[in-house]
């Protein structure tokens, strides 16, 4: 095995997006966007996780997966929501998140607000869109 | 300009393993620094040695690890995605490394940008 390699972040905030566009269970996509949003928390960045087209079934309230015989990893999005009020509260801590639900992607299924398991944001397209163009860092799945 | 990457796929079935060898290459030979490559979701199969195309077609595992070892590239395969699919020290293939998501957010900060691959 290669050596381990670390670069010096000390001191830099970014701008990160997590962009969630997929169903949760058909891919692995939204399991795995998942994981890489909560390693990010322990290196204080911001953060928008955004969920758009069927990607805004990941965080829709009475998953049931039994049938499907999936972990059922729905209930995990509330630690994003505890990461992102941990960084509200803090006002030491330089960090600040967001948890966006694109508005025609939300509407187009017949979904609102009291659906998610999640409190988010309710942002239309073209907001969003400018909101992405400010990301230093966009990740997808 | 220091360039981190992501590659998102594996090596066959999409193309996306291709585009970001293609670009590493060509960044590196414009002079720009690639810091790190990071292999997620089934692009951890990218690092699989036991990986036997035919041999008329390209071996991306083997491209990726000669571009590694000649330009000492850091490819790193993240460690909860190449569990799963059974991506272990074992079958590592030369020029890669297993270690942590926290890698990919790493690199995040470090470059000027990050260059992901995939669909």
């Amino acid at each position: 095995m290669s050596e381990e390699i670390e670069f010096d972040t000390a001191g830099i905030t970014k701008k990160f997006m997590y962009v969630n566009r997929k169903a949760p269970y058909g891919t692995i996509y939204a399991l795995e966007v998942l994981e890489a949003v909560l390693i990010s928390a322990a290196f204080e960045q911001h953060a928008c996780i955004v969920f758009v087209d069927d990607g805004v079934y990941q965080i829709k309230k009475g998953q049931d997966t039994e049938a499907v015989n999936m972990k059922n990893f729905s209930k995990t999005y509330g630690i994003i929501e505890m990461e992102k009020e941990d960084a509200d509260e803090d006002e030491d801590m330089d960090m600040e998140w967001r948890i966006i639900v694109e508005k025609e992607s939300m509407e187009a299924r017949g979904l609102s607000p009291d659906d998610f398991v999640v409190a988010v944001e309710v942002i239309p397209s073209d907001e969003l869109a400018v909101i992405m163009a400010e990301q230093e860092i966009v990740i997808s799945g | 300009m220091k360039f981190g990457i992501l590659v998102n796929e594996g090596p066959f079935t999409h193309q996306a393993s291709d585009s970001a060898y293609h670009f590493v290459k060509a960044a590196i030979e414009k002079g720009h620094q690639v810091m790190r490559v990071f292999f997620y979701y089934d692009g951890v199969n990218n690092a699989n040695k036991l990986s036997a195309p035919q041999s008329d077609d390209r071996n991306l595992v083997k491209l990726w690890g000669e571009l590694a070892t000649e330009h000492n590239v850091d490819l790193v395969v993240c460690i909860a995605a190449a569990l799963r699919r059974g991506i272990v020290e074992d079958n590592l293939a030369d020029g890669f490394r297993i270690s942590g998501l926290g890698q990919l957010t790493e690199v995040g900060i470090a470059a000027d940008r990050l260059v992901v691959f995939g669909d």
